[in-house]
This record gives C-alpha cells, structure tokens and sequence, in this order.
C-alpha cells in the first residue's frame, strides 16, 4: 500500500468518525494530501492540430493511485464489459478522467472539485456499509451503494450532493467511452469514412419511422 | 504568383489596399486582383494552410478533452479557429452595462481567411423584403438598393464558392438562377420525419444552402460566366477549380477543409487571386487607421507588426476596410476619418438566437447507417409567417429560420450525457442499452431571427482602455426591442410543437424569450455600424461601401448592412464585396480614383 492510499484511508476514518451521515460539502476540506487544482497553462490558442494528443501531454495528470483505483471501479460500474464492448477502464477512460479534472479551464476545474469530493465519499461510505474501501467492494455491494445515488431526481436528501457528482461522473465516463473506436463501434457510429456519395438512410430505416 | 509575407510590405506598389482576408476581403481581392489591380491584403492573424493544419478525420479521442470546447477553442479542439474566440488574449474590448443583457460578446479570430475557416458555411439569399425592410413595415432602415440589383453578384458568387441547394421558390426565399446551385444532399431520417410532420403545421422544410461542394466545379462553364472576357482569368479560375474536390461526406466543415470541398476564403478566393500575381499579403499586420492625404483622401494605412511591434506605413489608390464588421468600425473611430454623419458605430445588430431540443422515439434503435452527411444543414425551415407578420398577428416585426439536425453524429462529449430525464438515472449494462437507444435520437431546433437596428446598439471607442499594441478598443451598448425578445418565445414554443408532433418530448417546457435569447454576439453575425444608405447625413457609404466623405475609402464586410436579415450573412457580403469591387474597377479604370 502506497502511502498516498495509506493517507487517504487515515483520512477517510477521520471524516466517518466527526461525519456519519456523510455530506459532501464537509470531507475534502479536511484532506491534507489531496492534489492541489492545477495552476499551469492550457495548450494554448493555436495548439497544433494534426499531431496525436494523449493524456497528460497539453497538462500533466494529477490523480493518485487510490483515487484511480475508486475512479476505475466507478467508471466500470457505469459501463462494464459486455456482449458488445469492454468496461470503461479497458479503454483509457481513467487516463481521460484524470486529464479531464487536471485541465486548467474553468468548467474542469468546478468538475474537478465535485470529483475530488465524490471519491473520497464512495470510500468512506463502502467503508462503512462494508467495511471495504470502494475499489475493494463487490460488484454487489457496488452497486448497493449506486442505487442510492444514481438518480438526482429520486435520491434521498443526505444523497442529493453525491447523486450530482455521480451523475458529473457518468456523463464524462460516457464521453470518455463513447469517444474511443470501441465505444463509437458499439453505439453504433458508423461514419467517418471517405465516400463517393452519399445515400441518405436505407428504405428499412423510413419504414421504421413511418415514412415509407 | 503573388507572395504571402509576414510584417514587411512592398511600399507604394498597389492599387489598393484590402484591410482582412475573411469573405468580404478575400472576395474583395478576389475580383480585384482577377481583374488587374494591384493589391495588397493585410490579415492580423497568422499565415494559415489548410491543406497541411486541417484535422481531417481525426477522431475526438485524439484530442484533448475528448475534443471539448475550452475558453482557448471555444468550437471545440478541433475547430479551424486559431488565436480566435470572444476573448481574444491581449485584445480587450469593454461593455458600457454590467448587466449581462446588456453587453455585447464580440468574437474574432487572428488568422489568414478569418472566421471563413470555421463558419457554418449556411449560405442564404437575403429576399425582396429584405433590401426594404421599412417600406414593408415602418422600422429600420431600406437599402439603397433591391433584390435586383444584387441577385446577379449572389448568383456569380454561389457559383465560385460551389453551394449546393433547393429549386424552392418561396416568399421573400428566392431560388438561384438554374444551374448555379450544386444538387442538396439526400436529407436524413431525422430531416424527413421533421419535414413531414411540420408540414401538418404548415411550416416549410426545404433544403438548406450551403457552401459545400456536392459535385466538382463545373470549370469548363463557370470561369467564362464570371470573367466574360478576360481569358487570363478563366483560365487561372478553370485550373484552380480542378484542383477543388468534391465532399468526401466525413469530418466536420468547421474544420476547415484540405480537399478545399467547402468553402473558406483561404481556400477559394486566395488561391487563383494569388496565382494572377497581382495579389500580395502580408500577415500579423494589424491595421491601427487610415492615413489622410492633404486633399482628404485616403493616402494609405498604419499597421503594426504583430510580431515586432514595428509600425509600417502603406499606401494605395483605394483603401478598402474588411476587417469584420467591427474591426473596420473601431479602424475609422481611431482614424477619425468618414464620420461626418457620426453614424459609425451604430447600428450594430447580431442575429436573434434562440433554441430548442427534443428527444423522439420514432427514431430510437433504427438500424445503423451512415448519418454523416455534408456535415449539418441538410434542410432547414425558412421563415414562413410573412402575411400574420405583416398583419400584427405576432407581435414581433421580423422573421426567422430554423436550423435543424438530428442523426448519429460523430460521438463527443454530449453523447449519452444527461439522460436521467429520460431512463430515470442507469448505470451499468442498463446504461449501455440506454446509450445505444439513445444515440442518434435527438432532435434540435436553433432559431436565427432578424434583429432590427436600434439606437441602444452602438460602439465607441473606450476613453482609457488600449490593446496590447497601445490602440484603443471599443465599448460595446447592447439592449434587444420587443421585437427580438417575442421572436425568442416563438422560436421556442414553436420547435416545441414540431417536436410533440413527431411525438416527441422534450427536458423542459419553453421559456420566455428573455431567458431564451442568446446574449448579442453569441450568434457571430454582428453586422452594421458604418451602413450604408442613400443620404451622406444618416449613413457612411452608399450601397458600393463607398464612404460619403472618404471617397477612396471602401468598406466591404458587414459594416455597411443597413438591416440583419434572418438569413446569415455571409453570402450577402461576398454578393455587395463582387459588388463593390466592380464599382472601384470601373471607377479606377475611369481615373475617377
């Protein structure tokens, strides 16, 4: 165990003891270690265009290992492997999740506040449903934890900051997937392709819309 | 060939001097140098080649943030826009009002071609109505001029750019003449289903107009028909054109474009205008003001060296402001020159922008095929309501057109965003079913409306605020009328009605137009502020941009639109800048300048 994970789990007792139910608004003020948002320069008004950029290039990353590890296990409770595609995290998701919160402009840096709040709750709320931090809980008890928070519209009030931060997180894990080859395949983007003209939808595809 | 040069101009060698290398100034030295002047083009951005810095076909995940726009690519990563946005670093402009109502977004960019390399390419005819907004209705201002005495220039110049469109011929909606138009694209699903259901509201969906080659050039014809007579330039056009590709149906326009499909001024104008020699630019030369002659005209310009800060001094027979609308306007304030009515300024207007989206199931889980298309804008809505208009059953004086589109587009960071108001909040393999139904299910309807001159819109020069190169910058006053506030509620009640009658729902109901209206600016139609007219005293130029008191001193952005038709305006100020080209050739060839 690496100390950053060692640090996170001592804070995480800290805030279940003085914090039962939860909040969000009062656990990572109390976080000494966690990254400090990110002061350097974005890639700039006339970034070049037509190289290939990866994740911590334009800015360097800034997640540590514990948060990769929950950031990981959510971004795969959000979209698993299945018949058609692989999990989230088999993808690069949790690369671009990390660029993401550690970019310098002003939406990902209200974003990487929500986050930075978001993870450390999911351990500690494992922790005290399960005894188990987050990344280390079952699919099962995963899951228990997300039915809670999944829905901003129908979470309880206690829940109501966290369902906000899980619904932030869903939205960039599916941009994040959906993005790559494997989730463009998948949700069934087909274009992107040179062509020598173009046909308009198949009659099969107006049949179904009622046009033909 | 003619040169492209950073800082340094050839001194004293031009006939004229084109200020901006966007649609006005590109087709302003377009006509020029094609037909023998001498000019000379000064951009203050960048030297830019889209046949090598175009991302053609780069996926999102290949860029930054997924490609999401940032305050530093406000389009996106990918966008053509380079060292542009509404805050340009170094190039401040101020706002007379805190209140966010009240203030003005201007956008720029710094780079060979301008906003040309981004834009929309939506190329639409301004109508009869148009050239004659208050004799139809008492408000604004009538060109001095009608649809007539420009629809030979909007033809002339649809069939250089290449812009594929509709036979239809509607109310204040005029087709071109046959065979200017490229054929429209084949409209998707979500086109079809939209025009089929509108129609049952009686709302027009017509193929859209736009700058997008659907076929090639036809450069055996075209050349002949645009230089009658000037077998230099036919042949320079013909060769150039065969050098321009057919869409390829993939990657998004605002790109730009390296098979030169679209398009842009870099990439249409510049080429067969540099190939005559008798065009050269000079980059990163940014214009302070217009020098004088003793006699009152126009001796030449000041510009600074963006990358020295060295002052240059050039001079020509004519001077010809097209440094986007707004530029042009804070370049006569710091000359003071050709404001004799005190009109330049005022009268800035954007376009109205308003929008609404829905979800439809109709077109949830259809089988996979290639939505791509020639970009957005297969089709689109004009506007329909003239008669009700014109007999005050609205209660807001002018027009709009819906944009629309719909489709499995190429994914970015909105797809499968946000759909708890649909599933109820998934996750897991729940929520990848989601994403697949989903997908290729929405529908938006983005509203572009006339806003009607006013005296609350107007800009003037900051009494204290200086740019980085020490020239003072503009303070922007900005109020929307009645008119343009009731246009944003209708926008959204009526795509909300076009949605529930393809069945479909949306996230919340429609809003009021004050919520609904985008701030002015936001829309990046700012046109106005040196118009033109017929009376020295109430406009600056006449309908040539020709400056009532400067008169060697041209103007061909959208400066000299003396109203803001709903239709975008690009076409309109490469029709009046052919225009007014073939005014100063004729003048210049008189040696009446």
């Amino acid at each position: 165990m690496s100390m950053d994970r060692r640090t996170t789990l001592k804070w995480m007792f800290t805030a279940m003891a003085t914090v039962p139910s939860l909040g969000l608004g009062s656990v990572v003020s109390e976080n000494p270690t966690r990254g400090i948002a990110p002061n350097q320069a974005g890639y700039g008004t006339d970034p070049d265009l037509v190289k290939e950029w990866k994740p911590g290039g334009p800015w360097p990353l800034t997640l540590g290992e514990s948060d990769r590890a929950v950031v990981s296990a959510l971004c795969d409770l959000i979209i698993p492997a299945d018949e058609k595609s692989p999990a989230a995290s088999a993808v690069g998701v949790v690369d671009f999740i990390d660029e993401w919160i550690s970019a310098p402009y002003p939406q990902q840096r209200a974003d990487r506040e929500l986050i930075l709040k978001g993870l450390p709750w999911l351990n500690a709320e494992s922790f005290r449903r399960f005894k188990k931090t987050f990344d280390l809980a079952s699919d099962a008890q995963r899951a228990a934890i997300a039915d809670d928070i999944c829905s901003v519209a129908k979470a309880k009030p206690d829940f109501e900051a966290v369902a906000k931060f899980f619904a932030k997180f869903r939205d960039l894990t599916a941009g994040g997937f959906y993005t790559t080859p494997v989730g463009m395949k998948d949700i069934g983007y087909t274009g992107n392709v040179p062509l020598e003209r173009f046909d308009g939808p198949p009659l099969e595809v107006l049949k179904r819309a009622g046009l033909a | 060939m003619g040169h492209i040069s950073s800082g340094d101009a050839d001194k004293n060698a031009y006939d004229v001097i084109v200020v901006g290398s966007g649609a006005g100034g590109g087709q302003t030295a377009y006509t020029l140098a094609m037909e023998g002047a001498k000019v000379l083009m000064l951009e203050a951005g960048r030297r830019y080649e889209p046949a090598s810095e175009t991302p053609m076909m780069q996926t999102n995940d290949q860029a930054p943030l997924r490609g999401a726009s940032t305050p530093e690519k406000p389009f996106g990563f990918w966008d053509a826009t380079i060292d542009g946005g509404w805050q340009v670093p170094g190039e401040p402009y101020t706002s007379a009002s805190d209140d966010p109502a009240r203030q003005f977004q201007w956008w720029r960019a710094r780079m060979l071609g301008g906003r040309t390399n981004h834009w929309g390419r939506i190329s639409l005819r301004n109508g009869p109505y148009d050239f004659k907004p208050r004799t139809r209705d008492g408000l604004g201002f009538d060109w001095p001029m009608d649809y007539g005495d420009l629809a030979p220039y909007y033809d002339k110049v649809e069939m250089l750019i290449g812009v594929y469109g509709g036979e239809d011929d509607l109310e204040n909606t005029p087709r071109s003449s046959p065979g200017v138009l490229m054929p429209a694209p084949k409209p998707r699903v979500s086109d079809l289903l939209v025009q089929h259901r509108a129609r049952k509201l009686g709302i027009p969906v017509i193929p859209m107009h736009r700058a997008v080659m659907t076929t090639r050039l036809d450069h055996q014809r075209i050349p002949k028909l645009l230089h009658p007579g000037n077998t230099r330039a036919q042949a320079i056009l013909a060769a150039d054109m065969q050098k321009r590709s057919a869409c390829i149906w993939a990657t998004p326009c605002g790109r730009g474009c390296s098979i030169r499909a679209n398009y842009q001024s870099t990439t249409v104008h510049l080429p067969p205008a540099l190939d005559t020699g008798n065009l050269d630019i000079v980059t990163d030369a940014m214009v302070r003001a217009v020098t004088k002659r003793a006699d009152g005209k126009a001796e030449g310009v000041i510009y600074i060296d963006r990358k020295t800060g060295a002052e240059h001094r050039v001079k020509a027979r004519v001077v010809v402001l097209a440094a986007s609308a707004l530029e042009s306007v804070r370049i006569l304030l710091n000359s003071g020159v050709a404001n004799a009515s005190g009109k330049v300024g005022k009268y800035i207007m954007d376009t109205v922008g308003a929008g609404f989206g829905g979800q439809i199931p109709l077109l949830e889980n259809l089988p996979l095929h290639n939505e791509d298309g020639a970009d957005f804008g297969h089709m689109y809505i004009p506007w329909w309501l003239y008669k009700e208009q014109l007999a005050g059953k609205l209660g807001f004086a002018r027009g709009y057109h819906f944009e629309f589109g719909g489709g499995r587009l190429m994914p970015n960071m909105g797809t499968a965003s946000g759909l708890e108001w649909l599933n109820g909040g998934t996750y897991g393999r729940k929520f990848k079913e989601d994403a697949r139904r989903y997908y290729g299910s929405f529908v938006y309807f983005s509203g572009r409306g006339e806003m009607i001159p006013n005296e609350d819109c107007f800009a003037e020069l900051d009494p204290s605020v200086k740019d980085k190169f020490g020239i003072p910058v503009l303070r922007f006053h900005w109020k929307w009328s009645s008119h343009e506030i009731g246009q944003a509620a209708h926008v959204e009640k009526t795509a909300a009605e076009i949605i529930e009658a393809m069945g479909g729902r949306y996230a919340r109901p429609p809003q009021s137009g004050e919520k609904g209206i985008k701030q002015g600016g936001v829309i990046i139609h700012e046109v106005g502020g040196a118009i033109m007219g017929t009376d020295p005293k109430s406009s600056v130029t006449n309908s040539y941009g020709q400056c009532w008191d400067m008169k060697n001193l041209f103007i061909t952005d959208g400066a000299t639109l003396c109203s803001n038709a709903d239709k975008n305006p690009t076409l309109t100020i490469m029709a009046l800048a052919w225009r007014a080209s073939d005014h100063m050739l004729g003048l210049m060839k008189r040696k009446e300048l």
